[in-house]
């Protein structure tokens, strides 16, 4: 579990990050504004740690997973990995680097050459980074094969053969097949059956314990990142609204989203469903391409007063390890912004919830 | 006689490579005004009952035997041109995806207006006040502008508003939801979730929602029924699947599902295997490969299929081992680890 | 929207300045880096019939060819906008806008030919296009919805046949059957004005529109197959079918709906190409149509004139996918956006 200041030097370190997607209109195609994907978003992760990126779609989560890995190029911030910044790196430099960060993508359909036999998906990051091996890429590739739960002798079969799970564990073996350092999983579980999701996820926990991995796994999923992340960090409309240690973020959540994230997740209890609070916000997440003003969450807020459409909150620490921006968090005594007034709520639906009045 | 009651239903498709058994002998009813929940994975045959219910699959090569009585009407044996009438009025369907679910081409009011003017015999302006109420009842803002918007220019919760608009159009007295809220995020799947419940408590209609979201299931439903394979081998009340369920693989979904309600597991508890193809369906038990309990029925799982049989109080289970050991199994083996913390 | 049409005739137009280029460029600037020089252009002009060497220098320089290309090319598309007049020896030739260059072999201008021969090549691209996509996508349709049935395998039987064979054998097949031997059509080399006769005029086409049309209706056929098994499959057609919506509204109007896009190009292209002349077919049933013209034009190595019908044939064909643009547009209106 990480506390700040951090002790030891992160892993990853993500610094002010962005990334800006050109809108084009009108005739000649002018550019008329920005669909801001990431806008401003830090993070460490520290060795041997699991974040997990949370949030609903549009929210930036997937686009902050392949700025890191480079497979898109950021517009602005910083990214450093084992101290070194790797921000603009050159294709050239950067391939060492592939091999410590390496990524897992959620469509085990799509994301396997059809045509390829597994030990050539599985074998083929040695090819390319020219890698020798001492009984050869065979036995290297059956080593992981094995290492996933997959038959070895299964080296020359195609992707087709294989159910959807162990298509998973492929993807898995591809990305292991370079003792990467860090793995970025998108979605790594969300195409797949309830009871194939579990092995997928006790896999990535194993792995992550026998390889001593660090993970960034994003997910929209709640119950799937409480269950396999130290830290989780919440995301919407581009920023970063919360982040904390699992079980303070999943007890103690202080951005009312976070809230209303936790709130909205379905309880697979039926006796719960007539005496549970819940909190529903009102319509959709708004387009990225043109978000509301400060904080972008006032919209759907029922705590928003005027601070928050004038002032945008900053991302501070209420709490050892916890990080939110919002003037009117809850389960939090302090006055965060110390410029807020005491007011409750002006005539919107009354908060439910545990929540302790702001003051 | 219930109001939805389905006896031994059986849809078989010839393909090249052997026939598939996506329904093989499911039975249940259902009433009005009650939520019935079918749960299962990927190829479990949930969707086709669905599609079977409506009468989809006649005229396709399907095989389709077994009876389907809706409010005391037979449609498996009814003529194609009978169910179609039925299908939109008496009976609909809420899709997945409702950006794939609608046509790109046509306005969302469009769309509403005909399904009602197929059932009804107004004019077009009568329908499309019909159409803007339906808009505005399913909760969509400004819905005599937005009635003429294309289904691209919605956002997602809004088309899936927009299709129950459609669904319920000429209201239905059997709904059927199909993954209705698998492709939406989780703060709208709450909003179309709670629209849903407080529709059918207006409309009184009898709702099958269809879904692999054990929590979606616990939300809505009254009664729950568990597919594998095709067949049925887990029915009862929400309370009982949840609390006593007594089939090892209603087991294995509860150990699979990571839950926010109860303290983190150290490890998720999922079933080996994968789900089995509908062309290779394994004899005997369909779950036997993956059943770590299959070794105490003596060889009875690997030959012979057993019945769906009721233990108590509606609740009926479809498992070789003996009521009272799996009861035992679940309290003292199962229900322990998930709640450990 | 208005966008969206505006910058679709914006690309029309500077699609047709890029055509006159590369169209000058192929005609003057490529033969000159193959060494072709002025004196051997206005050779080929005049035909050199008994010209003596100085005549042909000097007429070079008349005609200009010893000029600048961009003063050349400048000169020409003048003539298309605003006409020119041309120097015959014997007497001045004016030749009003559009001036499509006046050629020195048959001693008339191009143009009010190309206007001549129009109508013949509208009819007949016209008629087989109506017979040709009817005929196409509603056997397209039909094995679509009877995929591998009987009529299926034969309809993609024939199909296969009809973009196989060439128009010539065809042409000249039905020809000896239906004209020759049945006398139920006309022998061809002839064409009677729709304004004069629309009933001679559609006996005199009947059988150019149909051999053209099979070999377009069996390309047409088997894409509206090929997209009718697509949408036929998509969710939308489930939900059309779970409304309670009877089969043929859900084949018509979602399925082939859905269906046409791909089909509204290759009709737009295809009816472009066909209006600047159908060679094959016009040459096979002697019609005095564009494509006979151009054939004529070519085998007396007339420049004015083959520049001149293919500039005509670039026109219809951008005009064309002008239309094919905005139609889409009609047709989806997820374009609109664009």
């Amino acid at each position: 579990m990480t506390t700040e200041p951090l002790l030891t030097e992160p892993l990853l370190s993500v610094r002010g990050l962005e990334k800006h997607f050109p809108v084009t209109a009108g005739l000649l195609k002018r550019q008329v504004g920005a669909v801001r994907a990431v806008d401003g978003v830090s993070f460490d992760v520290v060795k041997g740690e699991t974040l997990g990126l949370v949030g609903e779609s549009g929210c930036g989560k997937t686009t902050t997973g392949r700025l890191i890995t480079r497979l898109i190029e950021p517009t602005g911030g910083k990214i450093a990995f084992e101290g070194e910044d790797v921000t603009h790196m050159s294709q050239g430099r950067m391939r060492p680097l592939r091999r410590d960060i390496q990524m897992i993508f959620q469509d085990p359909y799509s994301s396997l050459n059809p045509r390829h036999t597994v030990g050539a998906i599985v074998g083929a990051p040695f090819r390319i980074q020219g890698i020798k091996t001492e009984h050869g890429v065979k036995k290297a590739v059956q080593e992981i094969l094995e290492l996933v739960g997959l038959n070895p002798e299964h080296y020359n079969r195609y992707p087709h053969e294989f159910s959807g799970g162990q298509r998973q564990r492929i993807g898995i073996a591809r990305t292991l097949a370079l003792k990467p350092k860090l793995i970025i999983a998108d979605e790594p579980v969300s195409a797949l059956d309830v009871s194939i999701q579990a092995q997928v996820v006790n896999l990535l926990e194993d792995l992550q314990n026998e390889l001593d991995l660090t993970y960034v796994v994003i997910a929209h999923d709640l119950s799937v990142v409480r269950h396999i992340s130290d830290r989780v960090a919440v995301m919407y409309l581009g920023k970063i609204v919360e982040m904390a240690d699992r079980k303070d973020l999943y007890e103690t959540p202080m951005h009312p989203y976070t809230n209303a994230l936790l709130s909205a997740v379905p309880i697979p209890d039926p006796k719960r469903r007539t005496d549970r609070e819940r909190i529903r916000l009102q319509g959709d997440v708004p387009s990225p391409l043109n978000p509301p003003p400060a904080c972008r969450f006032h919209t759907r807020c029922w705590k928003a007063q005027e601070i928050c459409r004038t002032v945008e909150p900053p991302l501070t620490a209420l709490a050892p390890g916890h990080q939110v921006a919002c003037h009117f968090p809850e389960n939090f005594a302090g006055n965060p912004s110390g410029n807020a007034p005491s007011a409750p709520a002006d005539g919107q639906e009354k908060e439910p919830g545990t929540a302790s009045p702001v003051s | 006689m219930s109001f939805l009651e389905l006896k031994d239903l059986r849809i078989h498709f010839p393909t090249d490579d052997g026939l598939v058994k996506s329904v093989d002998g499911l039975s249940f009813t259902l009433e009005r005004g009650k939520t019935l929940g079918i749960v299962g994975e990927s190829g479990s045959g949930k969707s086709v009952t669905s599609l079977g219910i409506l009468g989809l699959h006649k005229g396709t090569r399907a095989r389709i035997s077994g009876e389907i009585w809706l409010d005391g009407e037979e449609l498996v044996g009814a003529g194609v041109e009978h169910v179609r009438k039925l299908r939109g009025k008496k009976m609909a369907m809420i899709f997945q995806d409702p950006l794939s679910a609608m046509h790109p081409y046509y306005t969302v009011g469009n769309q509403i207006i005909e399904a009602y003017r197929i059932h009804h015999d107004v004019s077009k302006k009568v329908a499309r006040k019909h159409a803007i109420d339906m808009l505005a009842r399913v909760g969509i803002p400004q819905p005599d502008r937005r009635v003429d918007s294309y289904p691209h220019e919605f956002s997602g919760g809004m088309r899936q508003r927009a299709m129950i608009a459609m669904a319920l159009c000429c209201d239905p007295e059997l709904l059927i939801a199909d993954e209705p809220t698998t492709a939406l995020d989780v703060t709208v799947q709450a909003q179309i979730l709670d629209l849903m419940r407080d529709l059918q408590r207006d409309f009184n209609a009898a709702l099958i929602i269809i879904t692999h979201d054990l929590g979606v299931v616990a939300e809505l439903s009254d009664d729950i029924l568990v597919m594998y394979g095709g067949k049925c081998i887990e029915y009862g009340s929400a309370e009982d699947i949840f609390e006593r369920p007594e089939h090892p693989y209603s087991w294995g979904l509860l150990g699979s599902m990571p839950r926010l309600d109860r303290e983190p597991t150290e490890r998720l508890l999922p079933i080996q295997g994968s789900p089995p193809s509908l062309i290779n369906v394994p004899p005997g038990c369909a779950f036997h490969p993956r059943c770590p309990y299959a070794d105490r029925t003596a060889g009875r799982s690997q030959t012979e299929v057993p019945e769906l049989l009721e233990t108590h109080g509606g609740h009926r289970v479809r498992c070789h081992l003996p009521s009272d050991q799996r009861r035992g199994i679940w309290e003292n083996e199962i229900k322990p680890n998930l709640e450990a913390s | 929207m208005v966008t969206y049409i505006i910058r679709r005739l914006i690309a029309a137009v500077l699609m047709l300045v890029v055509v006159s280029i590369v169209t000058f460029s192929i005609f003057f600037v490529v033969p000159r880096l193959a060494g072709v020089t002025a004196t051997d252009f206005a050779n080929r002009y005049v035909g050199s019939k008994g010209a003596t060497a100085e005549t042909v220098v000097a007429l070079a320089d008349k005609l200009g060819f010893n000029d600048p290309l961009t003063v050349q090319y400048g000169r020409w598309v003048k003539g298309i906008v605003a006409g020119s007049d041309f120097d015959t020896g014997a007497s001045i030739e004016h030749c009003p806008a559009p001036c499509f260059g006046y050629s020195f072999i048959t001693k008339t201008p191009v143009w009010p030919e190309l206007l001549d021969r129009l109508p013949v090549t509208v009819s007949l691209a016209i008629g087989a296009s109506v017979i040709w996509l009817v005929a196409g996508v509603s056997t397209g349709v039909l094995s679509a919805l009877r995929r591998g049935s009987f009529f299926d395998r034969a309809a993609m039987g024939v199909a296969l046949a009809g973009v196989s064979l060439p128009i010539f054998f065809t042409g000249m097949m039905s020809l000896v059957f239906f004209s020759y031997k049945l006398g139920i059509t006309a022998p061809g080399r002839s064409y009677t004005s729709f304004v004069d006769d629309p009933v001679r005029w559609a006996y005199n086409l009947i059988l150019p529109w149909i051999t053209l049309a099979f070999l377009y209706a069996a390309v047409y056929a088997r894409l509206t197959r090929a997209g009718m098994l697509e949408t036929m499959g998509e969710d939308y057609i489930r939900t059309a079918r779970a409304k309670g919506l009877r089969e043929p509204t859900v084949i018509v109007k979602h399925g082939l709906r859905g269906a046409l896009t791909p089909i509204i190009t290759i009709f737009g292209m295809d009816v472009g190409l066909l209006l600047g002349g159908a060679i094959l077919t016009e040459t096979t049933f002697s019609l005095p149509g564009l494509g006979k013209y151009a054939v004529q034009a070519i085998s007396a190595n007339d420049l004015p004139k083959i520049m001149g019908v293919t500039m005509l044939v670039a026109f219809f064909v951008v005009m064309a996918n002008l239309l094919v643009d905005l139609l889409y547009a009609v047709v989806d209106p997820r374009v609109r956006l664009r």
